[in-house]
């Protein structure tokens, strides 16, 4: 049993890895950093001893991919929590409306009601008719080789656009909330999720997202019932939110001069109301679209309904899934608004922009703070959780990507099905090795990189591409090979296209402009400042000046190295001076581009197969004839 | 694959109880897909919009939008268990009819 000591073996590597004292500063301090340390070798350890156990269990590819079809429907629930609730909605959604308020929670929604989409019309069918894969139910009934390289070129896109943002991501919030250098992060998460993903496939990676999904949801709901002791629940704590003197600073802060004639509490009653972040309604409704077809047709989630029985468990595992991310993100709200008042924007802002800190820091505050035994408890407790979520979403992405490669493209396309069960087993081995390198790899080589957008992308391809194809092969009797084959090229490089040349995307000239403006501006303003300095009457005031001072200096250096870093460059990636297209979020003109092409291509293509099989396609995911023989081996 | 061409899949789907549960059943979630889309963005749609409706206060710091968001979760698990509900009670039933038919048929499960 080799495989079980690698796996042994890989989880001491990283424990070692995390124990190197190549530390710097985090948002835990030095001298509690072994306290994180400690909860996450545990967290590890269980997830480790899990490995080993279902390293004996894995035999064949079904084993691998899908977990033998034996996960029951609220294991499976647990899992596609685990799989969904990603760092970015974990820490993410809870600092948006820890500083931008009501957007903030009003952002979360679409990450719910995108499975009422998944629930109603893909996760039974797919069931009914999958084996392992996406590219499985579109290759049904269409001519399976066309089809399945397309399908699986889609699938890779975008787990890879995911993965990037995770591994980079998570590097990055690693470093900022323990302080470990990114690289060393990097490689323990790859190296982690390879030991967890390699030996115990599916079984292993399901139970990585169960545990993960459990201690997050633990986690919140602790952090939310010290949150309400202190501020009372909803009507009291939404009284105390407007009452707060933080989120009133905040909000003057958010409206500069608008704020001028209002009151205190008039400023805290406008953190409960829309419009302090989203200013763009279109591109909000855009992503909405995204997120709201696009999580039906993400590979990662997708595949979870393989790991279950029947159409009644699949159903059952969406319901499931639905109760603990909507309950989740209604425990945001109190998250992100308790670290509003209790820790306050500025003190989150000042550790990362972005806001990620915002639970971490309530978690730390609530235990008692900075110096206390259980704050950085607390703190340790979620900074773990936040590893933990990294490795368990990477590890799905991994699997999905890894059998698109194998199972799809090696077996289906090269060998043409003509392989053996072990050669099926060493295809999958080999080929998540291969995506969990090239995962390292652009982990380290997109250090820097502002990825946040990329998860974005991943939903719009998603939505443009997969989702349609996958609805009209199912629901549609004239869709065929053609329309599949167009809806997945046009969804695909639309929504890229569409990103290429949007506002995400660096435009040195527009940056250098703006920095100059600064340049030119800051001579004069330096200097009134500083004489400014010299007049306050007393110490309060001349504090005061001196921070706007040291503010505008920073700036200063700030537009300086804009313009160094920029020099001689004018247009951005694809030879852009400025965006040709206004959205960041490109599914509002992509998902029906993607819909009409597979449509189009259906209409203008012949194809006697896909019409033959629709009868039994159509029956079988209808009513799940032979489905649960497909399970029986 | 298990071999399916042993299968008169035509005659499962010309069959008048695949004819009924499939009508019955397309309508029902089309409907609620529908629903479920357009009642979510209308939340979005509200907040850019309909700022000053959102803005109204219902009950002490409580406004509209808060509740409308709130209503989203609310909904949104309706929708899920009422359609869990349905399906659980006309929709496997129906469909188990169908497949005990097509196993005797057949020879059931090998």
């Amino acid at each position: 049993m080799s495989s079980r000591r690698f796996a042994l073996a890989a989880g001491a590597i990283a424990l070692a890895a995390v124990a190197t004292p190549a530390l710097a500063q985090g948002a835990v301090a030095a001298k509690w950093q072994w306290l994180t340390f400690a909860v996450f070798g545990v967290i590890i350890g269980v997830t480790m001893f899990v490995t080993y156990l279902a390293a004996k269990r894995v035999h064949s590819a079904a084993d691998f991919y899908t977990a033998g079809g034996g996960v029951s429907g609220l294991q499976n629930g647990w899992a596609i929590a685990g799989d969904y609730l990603s760092a970015a909605s974990f820490l993410g959604i809870a600092g948006l409306i820890s500083i931008w308020g009501y957007d903030g929670f009003m952002y979360s929604v679409g990450w719910l009601v995108a499975y009422i989409t998944v629930l109603l019309v893909i996760a039974e069918p797919c069931r009914n008719i999958g084996k392992y894969t996406l590219a499985d139910i579109l290759a049904y009934r269409n001519n399976p080789k066309a089809t399945r390289i397309v399908g699986a070129i889609s699938v890779i896109t975008v787990s890879t656009f995911y993965l990037t943002a995770q591994m980079v991501g998570g590097g990055v919030l690693v470093k900022t909330l323990i302080g470990i250098d990114y690289e060393i992060s990097v490689v323990v998460v790859g190296v982690l999720m390879l030991g967890y993903v390699l030996f115990g496939g599916m079984v292993a990676t399901t139970w990585v997202q169960i545990i993960k999904a459990v201690l997050l949801v633990t986690a919140s709901i602790v952090l939310v019932i010290m949150v309400w002791s202190q501020y009372g629940f909803f009507g009291d704590f939404l009284n105390n939110v407007i009452a707060d003197p933080k989120i009133q600073a905040r909000v003057a802060q958010i409206l500069g001069d608008g704020a001028k004639n209002m009151s205190p509490t008039e400023l805290g009653t406008r953190f409960l109301e829309p419009g302090l972040l989203f200013k763009a309604p279109i591109d909000q409704i855009s992503l909405g679209m995204a997120l709201v077809f696009g999580t039906a047709g993400l590979p990662h989630i997708l595949m979870r309904f393989f790991t279950v029985p029947t159409a009644q468990a699949a159903r059952k595992s969406v319901i499931w899934a639905m109760a603990i991310i909507g309950g989740f993100y209604v425990l945001t709200l109190f998250l992100g608004m308790g670290s509003a008042m209790k820790v306050g924007a500025d003190q989150i802002r000042a550790i990362d922009p972005g806001g990620n800190m915002a639970a971490p820091l309530l978690a730390q505050a609530l235990g008692g703070g900075a110096d206390s035994l259980l704050g950085n408890f607390m703190l340790a407790f979620v900074a773990a959780v936040a590893f933990a979520t990294i490795v368990a979403v990477v590890a799905g992405l991994v699997l999905a990507a890894a059998s698109a490669m194998a199972h799809d493209l090696y077996v289906g396309v090269i060998r043409e099905e003509h392989v053996t069960p072990q050669e099926q087993v060493k295809a999958a081995r080999i080929a998540t090795v291969i995506v969990g390198a090239m995962a390292i790899a652009i982990g380290i080589a997109a250090k820097g990189q502002n990825v946040a957008h990329l998860v974005a992308l991943a939903f719009a391809v998603a939505a443009s591409a997969n989702f349609p194809c996958v609805l009209l092969t199912l629901y549609w009797r004239r869709c065929n090979t053609g329309g599949i084959v167009l809806g997945m090229i046009v969804g695909t490089i639309t929504a890229i296209a569409l990103v290429l040349v949007s506002p995400n995307m660096t435009y040195p000239k527009a940056l250098k402009a703006a920095a100059q403006k600064v340049v030119d501006a800051s001579p004069a303003k330096i200097e009134k400042l500083t004489a400014d300095l010299a007049a306050a009457p007393d110490d309060a005031a001349k504090a005061k000046v001196q921070k706007t001072l040291t503010g505008a200096e920073k700036d200063l250096t700030a537009a300086k190295g804009t313009l160094d870093k920029f020099k001689g460059d004018e247009t951005s990636l694809v030879g852009l001076e400025k965006p040709w297209f206004e959205l960041r979020n490109p599914g509002i003109i992509s998902i029906p581009l993607g819909f009409l092409s597979v449509i189009l291509g259906s209409l203008l293509y012949r194809d006697k197969r896909a019409d033959d099989m629709w009868d039994e396609l159509y029956a079988r995911q209808n009513t799940g004839i032979l489905a649960a023989k497909a399970v029986a081996h | 694959m298990a071999d399916t061409t042993q299968y008169d899949w035509k005659a499962i789907v010309a069959d008048q109880r695949f004819h009924a549960l499939h009508r019955k059943k397309m309508a029902f979630l089309w409907g609620l897909m529908v629903f479920s889309v357009v009642y979510y963005f209308l939340l979005p749609i509200g907040a850019a919009y309909f700022q000053d409706l959102f803005k109204i206060k219902v009950f002490g710091p409580v406004n509209v939008g808060i509740l409308f968001a709130l209503s989203e979760f609310v909904v949104a698990w309706g929708i899920a268990f009422y359609y869990a509900y349905k399906a659980n009670a006309e929709f496997d039933t129906a469909a188990a009819e169908i497949v005990m038919d097509v196993e005797k048929k057949y020879g059931g499960r090998k």
